[in-house]
């Protein structure tokens, strides 16, 4: 997962490039979240730790991003809601285009869904089984990289990967299978993001990282749940 | 007019020739070839880092061969069974649903299959939760899910103590009975091996010797590498794989001969 930060990282310059060329974001974010998808996914295996592979590239990404955007002239951007995103800054055009990113992400891992898991768990097996392991796991990261580019807005580039991993860490002492871990995922994170817009409203806080606090205590609270079944 | 002795048709499954793997500039097999038929029990025998596992992989698919080829009969269907694997503990994953990576099976098929490697009422149990003797049977069960020709293990034992990996290899020989499969494994456990192998190879990157195992212990090449008589075992693990034999009969190709 830590992917997902360093992808998040690179989003930066994604924001600054499409800033220059004067686009839409999505346009810019999901480019150089692609290409970090690409790179990261064939050099891994070729005497690249994959940890170093993306602490080298996020961090760059992220340091040549914020020095691109300090170039732009008289660009009146304020870069604090992109760290920690804006959904009041969300667009209709920027839902349409969220919506029809889930629909690609949901398609191409239902689709990839039995090959992804194979291959997650063990890569010998997946070869056996007539799956290329490298295959699905560029498929996993290019999948990633949508979900990043779509949600920046929203979430933010420094909370991101809490809404990647928190959900799935809050549904697995209450999932028996990988697609019960998945579903209630989905579920917490719709929650934990409803429950944040309205608590934001409300206690007029930032609404990204309002979000991501329910989500915490959603863990917290499972994970109670989780100790004290074991000890029961 | 062909003369085939009935029920003992010698179909070949899968041959190697003149295979040499390369490893990030280590030469991990040197100019192997080798063949299962339908049926066998093939074993490899060899000291660590003798490319036993490498050759696995290489038939499985997940290494590329650097020189040489690999045929395979047409629509062979493989069961693979890892030489090791680590379930995290943040993937729930329950007995039933991981015996149906990748491809679907209907639950009778999965409890029957179970039932063959002696576990019952078991599907509904977390992975990581089971014991060493009942993970490898659950790994066994789901390589032979969907009837293999062909049964790969790699050091399945790994882990077990001595009488749970004669346990297991006597299940081996009682599956490949009842589904009529050909095995080649790889093995730590001489003694075992070489009572239940209908072949034995002896692997040190190139291939020492062949044959069945009453031949194979008799060779030089053998005795080099394991050692005579009952200490033969303990002998293996002692090994050095950067040794000098002492009949210097190894290091050539005389397997071509074979």
């Amino acid at each position: 997962m830590y992917f997902g930060d360093a992808t998040a990282h690179a989003a930066i310059l994604g924001i600054a490039i499409s800033l220059v060329l004067s686009t839409n974001i999505f346009i810019g974010v999901l480019a150089v979240t692609l290409i970090m998808a690409f790179i990261v996914s064939s050099l891994t295996g070729r005497g690249y730790a994959m940890d170093t592979l993306l602490g080298v590239m996020a961090h760059s990404a992220l340091a040549v991003g914020l020095v691109a955007v300090s170039f732009i002239k008289g660009a009146d951007i304020d870069l604090h809601d992109y760290l920690f995103g804006d959904i009041s800054a969300v667009t209709t055009t920027d839902l349409t285009i969220i919506w029809l990113g889930a629909l690609v992400v949901l398609a191409l891992v239902k689709w990839r869904w039995s090959a992804l898991l194979t291959a997650t768990l063990n890569e010998d097996l997946a070869h056996a089984s007539g799956i290329n392991p490298k295959r699905e796991q560029l498929i996993l990261t290019l999948a990633l990289a949508v979900v990043i580019a779509v949600a920046i807005k929203i979430t933010g580039i420094l909370l991101i990967t809490a809404m990647l991993i928190i959900p799935a860490a809050t549904a697995r002492p209450f999932s028996r299978t990988p697609e019960a871990m998945a579903l209630l995922a989905t579920l917490i994170g719709a929650f934990s993001a409803f429950v944040g817009i309205e608590a934001s409203h409300i206690w007029d806080t930032p609404t990204g990282p309002t979000i991501v606090c329910v989500t915490a205590l959603l863990f917290v609270i499972s994970n109670v749940v989780r100790l004290t079944r074991q000890t029961g | 007019m062909p003369i085939l002795s009935k029920g003992r048709t010698s179909t070949t499954l899968l041959s190697v020739e003149n295979l040499t793997v390369k490893l990030g500039g280590h030469t991990a097999l040197t100019d192997i070839n080798m063949s299962i038929n339908k049926g066998e029990i093939v074993t490899i025998v060899g000291p660590n880092g003798s490319g036993k596992s490498t050759l696995l992989c290489a038939i499985v698919g997940a290494v590329k061969s650097t020189k040489g080829t690999i045929k395979k009969a047409p629509a062979l269907r493989i069961g693979y069974v890892p030489q090791k694997l680590h379930i995290d503990a943040t993937l729930p994953m329950t007995v039933a649903r991981f015996m149906r990576l990748p491809n679907q099976h209907d639950t009778a098929t999965v409890n029957e299959t179970l039932g063959l490697v002696g576990l019952y009422d078991i599907e509904g149990q977390q992975m990581t939760t089971l014991s060493g003797g009942q993970f490898q049977r659950v790994l066994l069960a789901r390589a032979i899910l969907h009837k293999p020709d062909l049964l790969i293990l790699d050091e399945a034992t790994q882990g077990l103590d001595q009488l749970g990996s004669a346990t297991f290899y006597r299940l081996i020989e009682t599956l490949r009975s009842k589904l009529g499969c050909a095995i080649l494994m790889v093995s730590h456990e001489l003694h075992v091996v070489m009572s239940a192998s209908d072949r034995v190879i002896c692997l040190n990157g190139h291939v020492c010797c062949h044959g069945t195992p009453d031949i194979v212990a008799s060779t030089p090449e053998y005795r080099a590498l394991f050692g005579t008589g009952t200490q033969g075992a303990l002998a293996l693990y002692r090994h050095d794989h950067n040794h000098s034999h002492d009949h210097d009969a190894c290091d050539h190709t005389h397997h071509e001969k074979a």
